[in-house]
């Protein structure tokens, strides 16, 4: 490790191991997050996020490898790591009892801001997740989506350089997924180094830089999304037909347009066409099928999603690790 | 991290939880209500039946402190299950991930929950007075004997403390330690003179440490045992109970602090 990487990056992980008894939650996982970017970390649930967050902010002892973050080893210096990081869990670790204003000016008072400085902090960053209004509330009476901004305002109290969010989204309803998104974005923009675990694939595409796939306890991948998304291949042709019965044909007749085989979703009666080439191969499915009198219901030209490519990686979507091996149809999309 | 680090840190942490028992009055409500419900069950249903055993009316006197011990050492329960709570709930989590004094929040518990145990003590000491009991000495003998049941009930705190962080969820803290906390605060002087209790049963009360702390209170109080014609305690804990409560809580802490800060650096949810 050359100094120069010391000084750019906000979180270095090597070959961390780490066991609960007879589980193995790690198995030498590597990780890096450079100054000011964003490490979307993605996995399905088990695959070890947590535990490497964990390691990462201090609360779990690597079993071996080692981590640095701001600079700072976890397992040396593990105080010295505490006043670089800001987290936020999965539960939103608020205290219920509390207001929305007292919760930040404790957390405030115990990074040592002072207590002029905590309250200042605290009434700033209600207005800034837009919880002034409720700020003199009981965190008790608070929504799902508001605990979560609460949380996620405790973990920014003192600035810190590096922030740590383990599922920020898991289990909220889909409009406080969007304001969260959002509240994240604006973060990133201002320039925080961010480590984000998800297992929502279209979090990680939409709010980092670079992406690590883990599954158990090992990254399987990592790249942009980009990147990751051009391992699975290109695009693909997604076709309803109206009648089940001309399935058969409509597969042929749009297998020479398809640079892979055609996969066929038989009780969704759609086709899908691995292609290149974008709008125009779709015009051209369309007037072939048109040709041959087979009506048509949807269609549509995809890329690959990133649960195309966990599925391509590991054989099972990010949601159905368990059932995925049974699945027949999931293995035949993934081929 | 220095001395006055932790312990301001343990203030905020404290203060945190004081907060709490005046949002969640219930709390305090239950806590003192059982005391409360136990010196009316006990002063009228068996005051009765003692006093028949030629003890006199000073049976209610007695019985006072005995509660009182027996009060605190339930309210230490509270310790255990917040911290429980605490830790299931993931503000543990948070607080280990900030670069606060790692030992505050141990301290900031234990002190939260002796300033719960001042105002229980101030609701059943009221009560006491209305059902008969009474200060027989100075101000500052029956102060010392508060500070001995406080001093006795940060002890077991500490044990709670530990216990807290060992089980999955505030209510085993409960179950588990009402099933310690039952036999040590019967088999005691705690609501039936010693001389009573059939041998072997009769030398666990002797050296138990809640009859030291509940003798300390009654003497410290002036309250006499009913029987006066009860024999003086032969073990050397109770002949010198003030003492022996000390020496019991200070061996207490010099365990369990260290046991209980090793036991928090290791805690996280789940």
């Amino acid at each position: 490790m050359t100094v120069s990487r010391l000084v750019t990056d906000a979180v270095i992980a090597e070959g961390l191991v780490k066991h609960y008894k007879e589980v193995k939650a790690l198995d030498g996982l590597d990780l890096r997050v450079p100054q000011g970017s964003v490490l979307g970390v993605l996995g399905p649930n088990g695959a070890g996020k947590t535990t490497a967050v964990r390691i990462l902010t201090t609360l779990l002892k690597p079993d071996a490898g080692r981590a640095q973050v701001a600079g700072i080893d976890v397992v040396e210096d593990p105080a010295g790591v505490r006043t670089k990081i800001g987290v936020s869990g999965q539960y939103a670790a608020v205290d219920e009892y509390l207001t929305g204003f007292e919760n930040l000016d404790m957390i405030g008072r115990l990074y040592h801001l002072g207590r002029k400085r905590s309250q200042q902090r605290a009434r700033e960053l209600l207005e800034q997740f837009r919880l002034d209004e409720a700020g003199d509330r009981m965190a008790k009476t608070y929504s799902g989506g508001m605990r979560r901004r609460l949380d996620l305002a405790g973990a920014l109290v003192a600035d810190p350089p590096v922030l740590f969010l383990d599922e920020p989204t898991t289990g909220l309803d889909p409009r406080s997924r969007t304001e969260m998104w959002d509240v994240i974005k604006g973060l990133v923009a201002a320039g925080t180094s961010l480590l984000l675990t998800t297992q929502y694939l279209e979090e990680a595409d939409l709010l980092a830089d670079n992406i690590v796939v883990i599954d158990h306890g090992l990254v399987i991948a990592e790249g942009t999304a980009d990147q990751l998304k051009a391992q699975v291949g290109g695009e693909r042709l997604e076709i309803t037909v109206s009648d089940a019965t001309r399935i058969a044909q409509a597969r042929k007749v749009l297998q020479p347009l398809g640079v892979g085989p055609v996969v066929v979703e038989e009780h969704q009666r759609s086709l899908l066409v691995p292609v290149t080439g974008g709008a125009s191969v779709l015009a051209d499915a369309l007037r072939r099928l048109d040709g041959e009198g087979i009506e048509v219901d949807d269609v549509g030209l995809r890329r690959p999603t990133l649960d195309d490519v966990f599925l391509t990686l590991t054989g099972h979507t990010a949601e159905e690790s368990e059932q995925a091996e049974s699945d027949d149809q999931l293995e035949e999309v993934a081929r | 991290m220095s001395t006055a680090t932790a312990l301001s840190d343990g203030f905020v942490v404290a203060k945190r939880n004081l907060i709490k028992i005046k949002r969640v009055p219930d709390m305090i409500v239950f806590t003192t209500m059982s005391p409360i419900m136990f010196i009316l069950l006990f002063a009228y249903v068996f005051g009765g039946a003692i006093d028949q055993q030629g003890g006199g009316e000073g049976y209610r006197e007695f019985l006072i402190a005995g509660i009182f011990a027996q009060t605190v050492v339930f309210g230490a329960t509270v310790t255990g299950a917040g911290l429980a709570d605490d830790i299931k709930k993931g503000i543990i989590d948070r607080f280990r991930s900030l670069p606060m004094s790692p030992s505050a929040v141990l301290f900031g518990r234990t002190l939260s929950d002796v300033a719960n145990n001042v105002i229980v003590l101030v609701v059943m000491g009221l009560t006491g007075l209305l059902v008969g009991w009474r200060i027989r000495t100075s101000f500052e003998e029956a102060l010392l004997g508060f500070l001995l049941l406080l001093l006795f009930a940060y002890a077991i705190s500490w044990v709670m403390a530990w216990v807290g962080m060992l089980v999955p969820s505030p209510e085993v803290v409960n179950n588990a330690s009402f099933m310690v906390i039952f036999p040590l605060t019967f088999v005691a002087n705690t609501f039936v003179p010693l001389e009573t209790l059939p041998g072997p049963l009769q030398t666990f009360a002797e050296w138990n440490p809640v009859s030291a702390v509940t003798q300390a209170a009654r003497d410290l109080c002036g309250n006499p045992n009913p029987n006066p014609a009860a024999p003086e305690p032969t073990s050397w804990a109770l002949q010198n109970p003030e003492i022996y409560t000390i020496l019991w809580a200070a061996v207490v802490l010099l365990i369990f602090v260290p046991l209980s800060n090793a036991q928090y650096r290791r805690s996280t949810s789940r």
